[in-house]
C-alpha cells in the first residue's frame, strides 16, 4: 500500500476549488480544501500537508503570497504551487527563474490558472517526486 | 510650502549671487497648486560643476548660461536631456545666436532670460516656470494614475468575467468525461451551479452596462420630470420576486415633493442598486424601509434594512469597483462588485453624497442626498 499524501488546497471560487478537489481526490490524493487565507491559515497551524496549492487572489490580493511564506517558515521541505489567473490577464509576470523572486514569493511552481487539472496533477507528482 | 531646487550655472559670480539674493525670499502661488514654492539655489561656475552638481542634487530648474569657459550650456542642456531628467531649463544668455537659441529649444529649454535682468524679470519668469514645472508634473502624475485605474479596472473585469467561464467549463468537462458517473442525477449539483455562475456573469454584465453608461452618456435632452412614487414602485417591482422568496417586507414612503428634473436612468440606478442590495444582504423575514423626500434645497433618498450590516473596515472599502465584503455571511450572495461604485458615481455627478450606517447584525441604512440646485446643473461626462 503506498503513501497517501495531502494535498492543501486553498482558492476562494468555491466551484474551482470544488472541482479541482474532486479530481485529485480521484487521483488518489487526500485533499483539505479551504476557501480562504484564514482557513488554510488555520490548516497550517494544526497540520503538515504533503503539498500545497493556493490560489493567489482571495481575501487580498496577495493571500497566496501570504500563505506561502507562512507554510515555508514552519514547513520549508513542503513543496508549494501558487496558481493564479494574474499573469494572463494582466501581463505581470512573476517567473520564479530569478533569484530575487524566488526569495520573495517562496513558492515551488507557479502555474497558471486555467489550467487543467490533469496538468496540475503532473505538477504535483513531479515536485512530490512520486 | 513646498520648495524647489534652482541651479545656476554661470561663470559671473555677480549673476549667480544675484539670483540668490532675488529668488532667496521669492515665493510662488498659483491658484490650482496646493501650495506656495519657495527656491532652494544651487551654484557652478561652470557646465561640468553643474553637471555634477545637477547627477548629485537633482535640482527642479536650471538657469543655464550659454557661454561658458569649458562646456557650452546647450551641452548641459543636451546632457540633461538625453538623461531624461524631470528638469525644467531656462537659458540665461545676453547675445544668444539663433542657432544656439533653436537648439536650445529644441533640446527642451523653455525660456530665455535676457543678461543682464532686473529683479522683476528675473521673478517674472521663475513664476512662469515654476507654474509650467507644476502643470506639468501634475499632468504626468493624472496620465500615469489615469493608467493604473483603467489598467486595474480592466484586469480585475476580464478577472471576474473568466472565472464563471472557467468554472462552468470546468463542469462541463467533468460531465463530458462522465467523471461522477452516467447518471445524469450525479450531476444536478454541477448544473445548478453552472446556472447559478451564468446569473451572476449576466448580473455583471448587466452592472457594466449602466456603469459605461453613466461614464459617457450623460445628455441634457434625457433631462425629464421624474416620478419619484413610480421609481420607488419600480425599484420595489423589480426585485419583488427575490424579496417575496425571502419572505422580506417593505416599507414605502414618499414625501415632499411627487417629482423631480433628472435623468430618469440615473435615479433608476441610484434606487434600483440600493433597494435590492437592502434585499440582498437583509436575513430571512426582514425588513426594507425606502424613504424619498425632498425640500427646496435637496432630494433625499434612504434605504435602510435589517440585515448583516457591516464593520467599519467593510465600509471603508464599500464604494469601490469590483470590492465585494467576502465573509461568512456573503458567502452564497452572488453580487459584481460594481453595484455600489455605480451608485456613488451618479450621486457624483449630481454632485450628491452617500451615507453609510451600519451595524454588524443589526442591518444598514444608505442615504443619498443630492442638492436640488444641482440637479439641473449636472456635470456632464466625467
Amino acid at each position: 500500500m503506498s503513501k497517501v499524501y495531502t494535498i492543501l488546497l486553498a482558492d476562494d471560487d468555491p466551484d474551482y476549488l470544488f472541482q479541482v478537489a474532486f479530481y485529485l481526490r480521484k487521483a488518489g490524493f487526500e485533499v483539505m480544501a479551504v476557501e480562504s487565507q484564514a482557513e488554510a491559515e488555520q490548516v497550517i497551524a494544526k497540520m503538515k500537508p504533503d503539498m500545497a496549492v493556493f490560489d493567489l487572489m482571495m481575501e487580498s490580493d496577495d493571500s497566496g503570497f501570504i500563505l506561502c511564506y507562512k507554510l515555508k517558515r514552519k514547513y520549508p521541505e513542503v513543496p508549494v504551487i501558487l496558481a493564479t489567473a494574474v499573469s494572463r490577464e494582466t501581463g505581470i509576470t512573476f517567473g520564479l527563474s530569478g533569484g530575487q523572486d524566488r526569495e520573495w514569493i517562496r513558492a515551488d511552481l507557479y502555474l497558471e490558472k486555467g489550467v487543467r487539472p490533469e496538468q496540475l496533477e503532473q505538477e504535483i507528482r513531479k515536485l512530490l517526486k512520486i | 510650502m513646498a520648495q524647489l531646487k534652482i541651479l545656476v550655472v554661470d561663470d559671473e559670480p555677480g549673476i549667480r549671487s544675484g539670483v540668490s539674493r532675488i529668488l532667496g525670499n521669492f515665493h510662488v502661488t498659483y491658484p490650482f497648486m496646493d501650495e506656495d514654492y519657495t527656491f532652494n539655489i544651487l551654484e557652478a561656475a561652470t557646465g561640468e560643476e553643474g553637471i555634477e552638481i545637477i547627477d548629485r542634487e537633482m535640482p527642479d530648474i536650471l538657469l543655464l548660461d550659454n557661454k561658458l569657459p569649458g562646456i557650452q550650456g546647450v551641452e548641459v542642456l543636451e546632457y540633461v536631456r538625453k538623461k531624461n531628467y524631470d528638469i525644467v531649463v531656462a537659458m540665461i544668455t545676453s547675445y544668444a545666436s539663433i542657432d544656439v537659441a533653436v537648439k536650445a529649444h529644441n533640446d527642451g529649454a523653455i525660456d530665455f532670460i535676457p543678461k543682464p535682468f532686473t529683479p522683476q524679470e528675473l521673478k517674472a519668469s521663475v513664476e512662469q516656470i515654476t507654474k509650467q514645472q507644476y502643470l506639468r508634473r501634475i499632468t504626468h502624475k493624472l496620465k500615469v494614475e489615469g493608467r493604473k485605474v483603467r489598467f486595474q479596472f480592466l484586469s480585475v473585469l476580464s478577472h471576474e468575467l473568466k472565472a464563471p467561464l472557467n468554472a462552468i467549463e470546468g463542469y462541463l468537462r467533468m460531465m463530458q468525461e462522465r467523471q461522477m458517473g452516467d447518471s445524469l442525477d450525479e450531476y444536478s449539483s454541477a448544473i445548478e451551479r453552472s446556472l447559478q455562475r451564468i446569473e451572476s456573469m449576466r448580473n455583471l454584465i448587466m452592472d457594466l452596462l449602466d456603469f459605461t453608461k453613466v461614464n459617457f452618456e450623460r445628455q441634457m435632452e434625457k433631462m425629464q420630470n421624474v416620478n419619484l412614487r413610480e421609481l420607488v414602485s419600480m425599484a420595489v417591482g423589480t426585485v419583488s420576486p427575490y424579496a417575496i422568496h425571502k419572505d422580506i417586507h417593505f416599507v414605502t414612503e414618499v414625501g415632499g415633493c411627487e417629482t423631480i428634473w433628472a435623468d430618469p436612468n440615473d435615479f433608476e440606478i441610484i434606487l434600483n442598486n440600493l433597494v435590492s442590495n437592502a434585499v440582498k444582504y437583509n436575513k430571512p423575514g426582514g425588513t426594507v424601509s425606502v424613504k424619498v423626500d425632498c425640500n427646496e434645497n435637496e432630494f433625499t433618498v434612504s434605504v435602510a434594512d435589517t440585515g448583516i450590516g457591516m464593520n467599519g473596515d467593510e465600509r471603508d472599502m464599500l464604494f469601490e469597483e469590483f470590492s465585494r465584503i467576502r465573509n461568512d455571511k456573503t458567502r452564497n450572495i452572488s453580487g459584481s462588485g460594481l453595484g455600489l461604485s455605480i451608485v456613488k458615481k451618479v450621486v457624483d455627478l449630481y454632485h450628491g453624497v452617500i451615507n453609510v450606517e451600519s451595524t454588524p447584525d443589526r442591518g444598514s441604512v444608505f442615504t443619498v442626498i443630492i442638492p436640488r440646485s444641482q440637479v439641473s446643473n449636472i456635470k456632464t461626462g466625467i
